[in-house]
């Protein structure tokens, strides 16, 4: 086996799997804290894109910076949909939560092709590449794993000492508890569900400044956080970290042995088989 | 309360009322609408059986509807298999794909079931698009020298539409029968109280798993007619994750857990999308606009159409079920 191809093929896989597990982060932190899978992840993810693709155009302004504020937006955007859709449903039977999401994407959806259509596009912008070893590495990418990184402290640091932070732990905990002793739940909710979408639209960001992308990009990107929550466990931020890590791990080995196309089978073995043999992920998930 | 007759008589008329106009009136156009009508019905109403008599939400249906189109449209295509012995064995086919899995997947509940429904599409999706026999990724076709044994093409497509119309007459009548049954009576306690019914003596996991296998076995046949009429199939178009979401949302719409729900459902979903294709302004957003549909249904009247009558209405009760 060719040891160099091996290594280029491994390092791209991690340090794309670092973006994929921020995607992951924000699906995973929405169903911790409300039990709502979130089926707008999506094309959450590529409204990330969009926001930065027209950030970049027409604002006119560096590409990191447009990542961060599609960030933002994202932050927004989420506290929208919750109102609009998810409020109504905590607490209801999972398929009330899952098809008022599913509504959402389906507008998303609609609307984003009736106005940007499904022809590619992408984000002029190059930062050279280095080279280690066998590899030849786009800058971009270590940038976007960087990036990804800074994002999953920043989480864990926003979630450990700050005053909402541990509000959000307090109300994931339990939610009669929480309100008990006056933590205002519906707002806590809401920034939840604000925060997963903000880390879906930065991800989105980040993935738009390596490869082209449609309205209809973010699909693959959803099904791919669903692999990786339930590797990480369902409603474990940071095990999500590590699950993104893992798959792209994955997804830079399996093409050394294997013909491409063959990732997205072992995957959702894998998916299938985590679910059925250990459902709680490999780190623990959400207790019940 | 005394059930009436008319629960089965009225969903039995409406299927009838769809399936015999085209064959009254032998107009192709009325055919092709009928068929996607019915094709709506039997999958809803086949997907009702786990999801709204067991209480278990499948994001999977469509992996039935997929494989049994794949399996029957080799065994006709490639192997010169008779067409009913083939829709036959897509069904089958399906049918032991859900026994197989069931036993294990529906150990698991709620958010953690429908996500493992979607992985299985997902992983079966995959795995199509790499093996051979099935043409991999570009799938297989048909040749026309086949539709020839069935008297041409245009014959073809009026014989799969008498298949399409029995099948679903079929599953209107198996799906009446499960609810009126003792099996279909442990179904709904399962989706009441799984642990209560398993104290009761309901075998929970026999009940589960049956009504998993019934309720894969039509889509497969569905698949089969479909895919043998359509003379060609590929991963993307046998697997789409969103025809099953459709499939729920028809479930929803007409009520879950009833037996005409589903089919009205069916019928009343595929209407609006007719509808709005072909109104000029809502066209481009025609996606947008059933969801914005969907999520007024799921927040404002989550019992559906049936659901919402029978409780508003309690005369209602007696003939729709």
């Amino acid at each position: 086996m060719d040891m160099g191809f091996l290594f280029a093929s491994l390092i791209d896989g991690l340090l794309l799997g670092f973006v994929f597990g921020v995607a992951a982060i924000g699906l995973t932190l929405i169903f911790g804290v409300m039990e709502v899978i979130n089926l707008a992840h999506g094309p959450v993810i590529a409204l990330g894109m969009f926001g930065l693709y027209f950030a970049t155009t027409l604002l006119g302004v560096h590409p990191y910076m447009g990542t961060l504020l599609t960030a933002a937006g994202g932050l927004l955007l989420g506290i929208l949909i919750y109102a609009i859709a998810v409020h109504r449903v905590i607490g209801a039977p999972h398929l009330s939560s899952l098809l008022a999401t599913y509504s959402i994407n389906m507008m998303i959806i609609g609307v984003g092709t009736a106005l940007l259509t499904t022809s590619p596009r992408n984000i002029e912008f190059s930062l050279g590449s280095v080279t280690l070893g066998a590899a030849t590495i786009p800058v971009t990418r270590i940038v976007a794993a960087l990036a990804s990184l800074l994002a999953a402290v920043a989480l864990y640091l926003f979630m450990q000492y700050t005053r909402w932070g541990k509000f959000i732990r307090a109300v994931t905990d339990n939610r009669d508890a929480a309100e008990l002793v006056g933590i205002p739940s519906t707002k806590v909710l809401a920034l939840s569900f604000g925060l997963g979408t903000m880390l879906a639209a930065f991800s989105g960001a980040l993935i738009a400044t390596l490869f082209p992308f449609t309205i209809l990009e973010g699909g693959k990107y959803e099904l791919k956080s669903f692999v990786i929550s339930v590797l990480g466990g369902l409603g474990n931020p940071m095990g999500a970290l590590i699950g993104g890590i893992i798959i792209g791990l994955i997804e830079g080995l399996v093409p050394v042995f294997l013909p491409t196309t063959w990732v997205l089978v072992v995957e959702f073995v894998l998916f299938v088989l985590i679910l059925l043999i250990r459902p709680t992920g490999l780190f623990g998930g959400r207790a019940h | 309360m005394k059930r009436s007759l008319w629960t089965l008589i009225l969903p039995v008329l409406v299927v009838l009322a769809v399936g015999l106009y085209p064959l009254l009136t032998q107009q192709d156009v009325h055919r092709e609408t009928s068929f996607t009508l019915l094709r709506a019905v039997a999958l809803a109403a086949s997907l009702n059986i786990i999801l709204g008599f067991t209480g278990y939400v499948s994001f999977g249906h469509v992996v039935f509807y997929g494989l049994g189109g794949y399996v029957a449209f080799y065994l006709v295509a490639q192997k010169g298999w008779p067409f009913w012995s083939a829709v036959l064995m897509g069904g089958l086919a399906a049918a032991l794909l859900a026994f197989l899995i069931g036993a294990g997947i529906l150990r698991l509940r709620g958010a953690y079931f429908a996500l493992v429904t979607i992985g299985v599409n997902e992983a079966m999706k995959a795995f199509i698009y790499n093996f051979q026999p099935f043409g991999g990724p570009v799938g297989l076709t048909m040749n026309f020298a086949v539709y020839r044994a069935y008297g041409g093409p245009r014959a073809v497509l009026w014989m799969t539409y008498h298949w399409l119309f029995i099948v679903t007459l079929i599953v209107v009548v198996v799906s009446y029968w499960i609810r009126a049954s003792k099996f279909g009576l442990g179904l709904l306690s399962i989706r009441e109280d799984e642990d209560a019914a398993e104290v009761m003596g309901v075998r929970t996991s026999w009940f589960k798993t049956w009504a998993f296998t019934l309720s894969a076995f039509f889509p497969g046949l569905v698949g089969a007619i479909f895919f043998f009429r359509n003379a060609s199939i590929e991963p993307h178009d046998a697997f789409p994750l969103h025809v099953s979401i459709e499939s729920i949302v028809m479930v929803m719409l007409g009520g879950q857990g009833t037996v005409i729900g589903p089919i009205l459902g069916g019928i009343g979903y595929q209407w609006m999308r007719v509808f709005l294709l072909t109104n000029r302004l809502l066209k481009n957003i025609q996606l947008a606009v059933a969801g914005a549909l969907l999520l007024i249904i799921v927040l404002f009247i989550p019992a559906g159409l049936v659901g919402w009558l029978r409780r508003r209405l309690p005369a209602t009760r007696r003939v729709l079920l």
